[in-house]
């Protein structure tokens, strides 16, 4: 009869336990792969990419009576290395089709007999618009664009008194600069890859670790119905999502609604589509479960909050990122969400980001369907 | 002498479903018990009693001398387990599931290593010391996951339906590999669903609706019933109107 | 030929280095009970497989209800009925809710399919709304078997169904076989029990992916090449090694309460075998001894063909 387990049982019985765990971490390589790369992928782009200050800011300049001072200064802002000027025209109405298409970032109004004003040291007072629909950088260009102008002011005060440029702000379509503004329509975004790419993932892995799929095939059933009829459910599921998300951001937090409701439905609903299809393929694509899951979040959570402008502005990320910003969904669709919410533009503006989310889809669904074969192997 | 195994009105309740109702047995150091039953009548409960992993509603069990509701910890380090749905580790190499439980179960190096080097001896697994479990057929990974599961020297092991699916050869030569095993003394508790092994227990218990419906060796089990094999017995305890179509057969 | 419900010609299959099937040639006749019989790693899951369209042979073909298994996939699979080993129907429907989806995945309902699954579905009957999941082994299999059977097949293809079952839901499915089978349907099934090979009309037994023989379970069993005897005593472990240990044994083995004794004298006939034994016996220290001839079994018969177990370590590791 043994005695008792010593201390030195106990303390070998965890060794083995934690060698076995390695073994087990070693051997699962696609996993692995995944766990290894994914942190380094992530410091790569939070150290070098992804950041908030901004790299361009377009500017439309309306310069009803252009004189010394107006091209002076405008020359100033166009010889900035970050500031580049987009449009010039005599009357403001350039300004809100300008920021509709998303052509500027800023518009600045000069007002009538600047160099006048600034000669006779009166306030000359510069009208600074900012589109405000992503408030972080809109603060940060307005503030930039400020500074350019200071120092100009600054330059001439050298010569002369009392120059005075007094810059009126306003945020354009987010008056108040809410953070919730911005975010509203990215999170949608999330909500929906959520419930459509991870759970159709999941769910069809799940059939087929379990074995049922290999009743589904063996049956008149050809794969294109299988896989419909596996993310209908879901279609539904996601649809109801963007509707509480919507009640919720209207109701609780005042987002503004100024687009049409029926067209941010409708874009909801293929944008979720674009998720079902990339979750199926991803499932067909991979052998477990776990497998499933870690490809979708890698695939599409990870994307979708990184690289798809909802936190971290595009405009400011290096070129080879903002190329690979094109191959994501959510991308495109926050641009349709904003401009729907915020904007209130119509599909006039947004057809570009529309035709490129049909084109996702049909290629995602082709992908998935061929790849979901009618035989185990 | 005191039994391996001791269980006294050992009782399972889930809810309002009794699925151990006051079992009472007794197995001796040394004997095979088979202990069998149907699906759904309370063997698999019984059993995780037994080995500590499930406590009891009421009653008591001694295994290997410890009482399962008191020491479970100590029940477990000194009994063996092995089952049909889980023994070894798939992925890692039969050499490292040897390292592994015996680690598990407190060896010191010195012994991993020779117990482990004879468990391979004797099943002529040197060229596939190093291979992955997974890679070996069926009958293989179970008579090494039994010899895994006597790696520390238990009193008492349980089997769970240890042979299912496995060749009839290879079948029986784990049922030597039990014999050698009882014969040094260790105690084996073993379910089975082929009625030609119960044959080969010291002793078999049947449960039925969670009570031991009939124990003994399994000539006075027949006896009993009046049966010539144990298939008919367990029929007359599972579905009592159907007997006298089975004597026909 | 056409009338054939299965036909397998020469039928292998790789994956990897490992060989799954072999070479692997039957067939069946219409309203059989044909039994694929072999422990696991046979090939038998590999070859219901191949017969289900759910993989394509490296070489060889094979016809199901005439039609070619690797052109004409759909038509085959709009009219088997399939039950994969293991539990695969949707746990947390019930038991009503998994039989109405599986008849309309074929176009049919419940009541069109009445009639045929009535035999099973009358014991399903006191369970119909629970869970899958929570239902017994035996009744997960014959909830199984009723979901395969619902569209009214013309051949069933069973996979190791009684696997983990206990004896009596294992004896109660077989019955219910029989009378499918008496109603017409031509069923394969598959089995690691040797006694369920009895149950068969005719039977493949298959070992690592080879056929070893096919017929009817009686002629296979009676080509036993050795006289068999069944020796009894009361020291079972003891008259193993003796008998093991008798010059002229070919082989021993234990079968339930007895020992299988086969002479390599096939010339002798088993009654003159059985007197010697039993005089042999009387001289050791062994007691309630009874010996007598036995006719081979299947059993007897596969472990004889078999020839030794299967290696450990396969023919490219």
């Amino acid at each position: 009869m043994r005695e008792a387990r010593s201390g030195s049982d106990r303390r070998s019985a965890l060794r083995a336990f934690v060698i076995k765990e390695l073994h087990h971490i070693v051997r699962d390589r696609q996993t692995l792969t995944i766990l290894l790369l994914l942190p380094l992928a992530m410091v790569v782009l939070f150290g070098f990419a992804l950041r908030n200050d901004i790299s361009e800011v377009r500017i439309g300049i309306v310069d009803a009576s252009p004189d010394a001072a107006t091209i002076a200064l405008r020359n100033r802002l166009s010889g900035n290395p970050r500031l580049s000027i987009v449009a010039v025209a005599p009357t403001a109405d350039i300004v809100e089709p300008l920021f509709r298409r998303g052509d500027a970032d800023i518009a600045l109004v000069f007002p009538v007999g600047f160099a006048e004003s600034l000669s006779r040291g009166t306030a000359a007072r510069l009208l600074l618009i900012s589109d405000a629909s992503d408030p972080n950088t809109a603060s940060m260009m307005a503030a930039y664009v400020n500074a350019v102008i200071a120092s100009y002011a600054a330059d001439r005060g050298v010569n002369r008194q009392s120059v005075q440029i007094v810059p009126q702000f306003r945020m354009r379509y987010n008056p108040t600069l809410k953070s919730v503004n911005l975010f509203v329509p990215g999170l949608i975004a999330l909500v929906l890859t959520l419930v459509t790419a991870l759970m159709t993932a999941i769910s069809l892995s799940r059939e087929k670790e379990r074995g049922t799929l290999e009743i589904l095939l063996v049956s008149p059933l050809r794969p294109w119905q299988i896989i419909v009829g596996k993310v209908m459910p879901y279609l539904l599921l996601a649809f109801g999502n963007v509707i509480t998300a919507l009640l919720a951001a209207w109701l609780v937090f005042n987002v503004p609604f100024r687009g049409s409701l029926m067209l941010l439905l409708g874009s909801s609903v293929l944008f979720a589509m674009v998720g079902l299809a990339l979750g199926v393929l991803i499932a067909a694509l991979t052998a477990s479960q776990r497998a499933a899951m870690l490809g979708a979040l890698v695939v599409t959570m990870l994307p979708n909050t990184l690289l798809s402008g909802l936190i971290f502005p595009i405009a400011s990320l290096p070129g080879w990122l903002q190329a690979i910003t094109y191959f994501v969904p959510a991308r495109w669709f926050i641009v349709i969400a904003r401009g729907i919410m915020l904007k209130g533009v119509g599909m006039s503006n947004l057809w570009k980001e529309h035709v490129i989310l049909v084109v996702m889809l049909v290629v995602l669904f082709t992908a998935a369907v061929r790849s979901f074969k009618a035989r185990l192997a | 002498m005191t039994a391996a195994i001791d269980a006294h009105e050992l009782t399972r309740r889930f809810g309002n479903f009794t699925a151990v109702d006051a079992i009472t047995f007794e197995v001796q150091a040394g004997e095979v018990f088979g202990f069998l039953g149907a699906n759904g009548a309370g063997k698999t409960t019984a059993i995780k009693m037994l080995i500590g992993l499930l406590a009891p509603t009421s009653g008591t069990a001694r295994v290997a001398e410890f009482d399962v509701t008191t020491d479970a910890e100590s029940v477990r380090s000194h009994i063996g387990y092995m089952s049909q749905r889980f023994s070894l580790y798939d992925d890692l190499t039969v050499r490292e599931n040897i390292t592994l439980y015996g680690g598990i179960y407190g060896l010191t190096d010195a012994e991993i290593r020779d117990r482990g080097d004879g468990l391979i001896g004797r099943l002529h697994l040197e060229d596939a010391a190093d291979a992955r479990v997974q890679s070996l057929p069926l009958g293989w990974k179970q008579k090494l996951a039994f010899s895994v599961a006597l790696l520390h020297r238990p009193a008492v092991v349980f089997l769970d339906e240890p042979t299912g699916g496995v060749d009839p050869i290879t079948r029986r030569q784990f049922w030597d590999m039990i014999y050698d095993a009882a014969e040094d003394g260790t105690t084996i508790l073993v379910t089975t669903h082929y009625l030609d092994e119960a044959e080969y227990c010291d002793r078999i218990s049947i449960m039925v609706d969670g009570r031991i419906a009939a124990m003994g060796t399994p000539s006075e089990v027949k006896g009993r019933f009046g049966a010539a094999s144990l298939d008919e017995v367990f029929l007359e305890l599972v579905r009592p109107q159907s007997v006298s179509a089975v004597q026909h057969a | 030929m056409s009338d054939q419900p299965l036909v397998v010609n020469a039928v292998t299959k790789r994956f990897g280095a490992t060989i799954a099937l072999d070479q692997v040639s039957l067939d069946m006749r219409p309203a059989e009970l044909f039994g694929l019989v072999g422990p696991d790693g046979a090939g038998k899951t590999t070859l219901f497989r191949i017969l289900t369209t759910l993989l394509i042979p490296d070489s060889g073909s094979a016809t199901v209800l005439g039609l070619d298994v690797v052109k004409d996939l759909w038509a085959i699979r709009a009219r088997v009925g399939y039950m994969p080993g293991r539990f695969s129907l949707y746990p947390d429907l019930s038991v009503d809710e998994n039989l109405r989806f599986f008849a309309s995945v074929f176009g049919t309902s419940i009541d069109e399919g009445r009639a045929m699954i009535e035999p099973i579905y009358k014991q399903l009957e006191p369970f119909k709304d629970r869970r899958a999941g929570a239902l017994s082994g035996g009744m997960k299999q014959k909830l199984a078997l009723c979901c395969a059977l619902v569209h009214r097949p013309d051949i069933l293809f069973l996979d190791e169904p009684t696997t983990g079952v206990d004896a009596v839901s294992r004896r109660e499915f077989w019955d219910l076989l029989d009378t499918f089978k008496a109603s017409g349907l031509s069923i394969l099934v598959s089995t690691a029990y040797m006694d369920e090979a009895t149950r068969c009309d005719r039977v493949a037994l298959m070992q690592q992916g080879r056929v070893l023989a096919v017929d009817k379970p009686s002629v296979i069993a009676a080509r036993y090449p050795r006289p068999l005897l069944a020796v009894h005593a009361a020291e079972r472990h003891a008259l193993l090694q003796i008998l093991r240990a008798y010059p002229h044994a070919a082989s021993v083995y234990p079968f339930g309460d007895n020992l299988h004794y086969s002479d390599s004298r096939a010339d002798l006939s088993a009654e003159t075998i059985a007197a010697e034994i039993r005089t042999f016996l009387a001289t050791q220290s062994v007691s309630d001894v009874r010996v007598a001839p036995i006719a081979p079994s299947v059993e007897d018969a596969f472990m004889e063909l078999m020839g030794s177990p299967a290696e450990p370590v396969e023919v490219a590791a």
